[in-house]
């Protein structure tokens, strides 16, 4: 499951729909805004997102993602819009057998979702300035 | 002559001033376009940086381009 949100993720109600009668782990990942990027202190940023290439191109890695781990599903909310610190920026579920495959398929989708998707983050810094991160 | 379907993001979009257009064309592949393109409009990002998506997938720069392709141009991402 792969939704792009431009409302506040409901992180506590994913949590609570995360159910599989076979799993005996869920790992979850939640990247969240920080205030410090680079020695920048930064005031609130802004994601931008493109669909539907976001979502297949996540088919993409959930699929790739379940062949490689030994896990029985993968779910990913990423926001769009402007968030503030300490706002949940992308929230991935995943639920296994076991916390090995768990764990590691977790990284697996946030490293990968961070390389391929089609998603970019404008930072604004306290001192006035803007950018859109690797971008230069 | 074709007419495509471009859209633009982020840092591409502020360079370009929209977010999309229809573009009439002499390019037959997505690299050609994107070299059209800016070389109208005096994009500052070479192509090197770029991924390019053809009708919501990515592909590669050596796509034909065919009459009602939706094209969209991906500066480098930062998601995550």
């Amino acid at each position: 499951m792969f939704a792009l949100s431009d409302k506040p993720i409901a992180e506590h109600s994913l949590l609570r729909d995360c159910t599989h009668a076979r799993a005996g782990a869920l790992a979850v990942f939640e990247g969240r805004v920080r205030s410090l990027n680079q020695g920048r202190e930064v005031t609130q940023l802004e994601y931008e997102g493109a669909e539907p290439l976001a979502g297949n191109e996540f088919a993409k890695i959930e699929d790739e993602t379940l062949r490689r781990f030994d896990v029985l599903e993968i779910r990913c909310v990423h926001r769009v819009g402007l968030l503030q610190i300490g706002d949940v920026a992308v929230w991935i579920a995943v639920l296994a057998a076991h916390r090995g495959p768990a764990f590691d398929a977790c990284r697996h989708v946030i490293d990968e979702l961070k390389q391929r998707l089609p998603i970019w983050k404008k930072e604004f810094y306290t001192d006035g300035d803007s950018g859109w991160i690797n971008n230069p | 002559m074709i007419t495509v379907d471009v859209t633009y993001y982020a840092m591409l979009r502020e360079q370009r001033g929209a977010s999309n257009e229809q573009v009439q064309t002499e390019a037959t592949d997505t690299a050609l376009l994107y070299e059209d393109l800016a070389a109208r409009h005096h994009f500052r990002m070479p192509k090197e940086k770029l991924k390019v998506a053809r009708n919501d997938e990515f592909v590669d720069w050596s796509t034909p381009l065919r009459k009602g392709d939706r094209i969209a141009f991906i500066p480098p991402v930062a998601g995550g």
